[in-house]
């Protein structure tokens, strides 16, 4: 495998400064993301994992160290996001909010329909295009959200835990889903969650992060066969062991900050 | 253990429940006959004592009496020469003072040093009462239409600016994030973004603007006018033809109404997408 290197992180450092107080967000994070791959970041709450997506995004600047993004193609975004909940506009339609992103980057009327329409197909809103934000369910909205940026084709996608707000069944179905439109693209993926089994069954790598301030704590590899399905992934006795790993080490990052906070 | 139970065995679970709903819907129609009845009860028993000389009918004449005027005034085509004059300045200077107030509303909520350069000025001119100014609006615009067209305007246009304004900054922070990450620019941001999500709030600004210029009409026009709904109350109570005076009353009262449903239904048009839409 020696694919290259898509996403570069050097030595980033992000400081909030506020009211004569500063908090380091996140401290000297180095990480390589390789073409194609999908990455899990995980870690506790106030680790500022989405700190450093935001930064990647474009959406906040590092205080101190860089990072760079390999372009394929002049012509594609560099970056697209999948928010949080709450990330649709209300006041577009469902095929409007998918082609938000095309429209932005001025592209040929009928491409942009004809694209709108395949990815509509893919998440399986097709009957709901002319339709508001309003008459979705939440799982539904997140199907908007993850069509919007697979259509912008950018070079590189970003999530910020898309499904946290979803209840159990539809998460794991949205899941699924979104394997299924990654394994079609390829794309290059970073990926907020702080499900562990989440990202056991998503990612190829999962990053995992220290809290106050954030650091890269462990790389591990996920390297389980794909298409995945959920039921594989929890009868799997290696994914078990997995994931008493990662609980384990999250487990003691609370209980460090918690310490360190008192 | 106690047990809530029914009392009537006899009925199914499925006649009970009907028998519920049927009752929930009696009740809901004597809620609307209720909102029917108030108007007409008034009427009534004002028509009542009006006749009976309970009240004094040179004051509260009967409204049969007002209904009798009001057909007479649009026999005599008075009634549409006043009516017409002060529709066209309610909407000349609705216009007049709503567009400015979205378009310096706009700029105001979208860029900061707007904001903070227009800020103190609106905030320091917003609670004069626009008629206080009528004096040096009548010594700048004349006594002719302008000035009561700028009166109207002027006191519309400060609950526009402050709602649009409201409006734009309000804008939930992770729409502008979804925009700029999708690489939005800034007639893009205008257009899709400040624009859709400042109408709610800056929609309830033109209804207050609305409310605020009908009154401002009538007020404008007992002061300095020789036409128009207030002129002709303000007459009318003056040569004591006190059933003209209310026809003037009811018509604003008419109007106020049709305007706000007016707006509704176009807010209605224009905004398909919210919530209770």
């Amino acid at each position: 495998m020696s694919r290259q290197t898509k996403i570069k992180l050097e030595n980033v450092t992000k400081v909030f400064y506020k009211r004569g107080n500063s908090v380091t967000a996140i401290q000297n994070i180095s990480a390589e993301i390789k073409d194609g791959e999908f990455v899990c970041l995980i870690g506790p709450s106030g680790c500022g994992k989405t700190t450093l997506l935001k930064i990647l995004a474009g959406l906040e600047t590092p205080s101190l160290g860089r990072y760079s993004i390999s372009r394929d193609s002049k012509e594609k975004p560099l970056q697209s996001m999948v928010f949080q909940e709450k990330g649709v506009f209300p006041w577009l339609t469902v095929a409007e909010n998918v082609a938000f992103g095309l429209k932005m980057q001025k592209l040929p009327r009928a491409y942009v329909k004809e694209r709108t329409a395949y990815f509509l197909e893919k998440v399986g809103l097709a009957q709901f295009a002319k339709r508001y934000p309003k008459e979705l369910s939440g799982g539904m909205k997140q199907r908007v959200s993850i069509a919007r940026a697979f259509a912008n084709d950018p070079e590189i996608l970003l999530m910020d835990e898309p499904f946290a707000a979803l209840d159990e069944q539809n998460k794991y179905i949205l899941q699924e889903e979104l394997l299924n439109i990654w394994m079609e693209t390829k794309k290059t993926v970073l990926f907020i969650t702080h499900s562990i089994d989440e990202a056991l069954m998503l990612s190829d790598r999962i990053l995992l992060m220290s809290a106050q301030p954030g650091k890269i704590a462990a790389d591990k590899t996920i390297d389980l066969p794909r298409p995945r399905h959920v039921e594989q992934i929890r009868s799997d006795q290696n994914v078990a062991k997995q994931f008493v790993e990662i609980w384990k080490h999250l487990q003691t990052e609370v209980q460090r900050s918690r310490l360190q906070a008192t | 253990m106690e047990f809530v139970k029914r009392a009537d065995r006899e009925k199914s679970p499925e006649e009970i429940e009907r028998d519920e709903w049927e009752r929930q819907k009696a009740k809901q129609r004597l809620k609307q006959a209720m909102t029917i009845a108030s108007p007409i009860f008034i009427l009534l028993l004002w028509e009542m004592l009006s006749r009976t000389e309970i009240i004094d009918s040179r004051f509260f004449p009967p409204p049969t009496a007002i209904v009798a005027a009001f057909f007479n005034m649009i026999q005599t085509g008075t009634l549409f020469d006043h009516l017409s004059i002060s529709l066209l300045r309610i909407v000349g200077g609705f216009l007049l003072g709503a567009i400015p107030g979205i378009v310096l509303g706009l700029l105001m909520g979208m860029y900061a040093p707007f904001r903070h350069f227009f800020q103190p000025l609106v905030m320091a001119l917003m609670p004069i009462p626009t008629l206080a100014l009528l004096p040096i609006i009548i010594i700048i615009f004349g006594i002719g239409e302008m000035s009561k067209l700028v009166t109207i305007a002027g006191s519309v246009f400060f609950p526009v600016v402050i709602n649009t304004a409201a409006g734009v900054m309000n804008i939930e922070q992770i729409y502008v994030d979804v925009a700029k990450n999708y690489g939005a620019g800034s007639k893009d941001f205008f257009f899709q973004v400040a624009l859709p999500g400042a109408l709610p709030v800056m929609f309830e600004g033109i209804q207050m603007g609305q409310a605020i210029a009908l009154l401002t009409i009538v007020a404008a026009e007992m002061m300095g006018a020789n036409e128009g709904i207030g002129y002709l109350i303000w007459t009318s109570y003056k040569a004591f033809v006190i059933t003209e005076m209310f026809v003037g009353l009811i018509l604003i009262s008419f109007f106020g109404y049709f305007f706000s449903l007016l707006l509704r239904w176009l807010q209605a048009k224009l905004l398909p997408w919210r919530e209770n839409g």
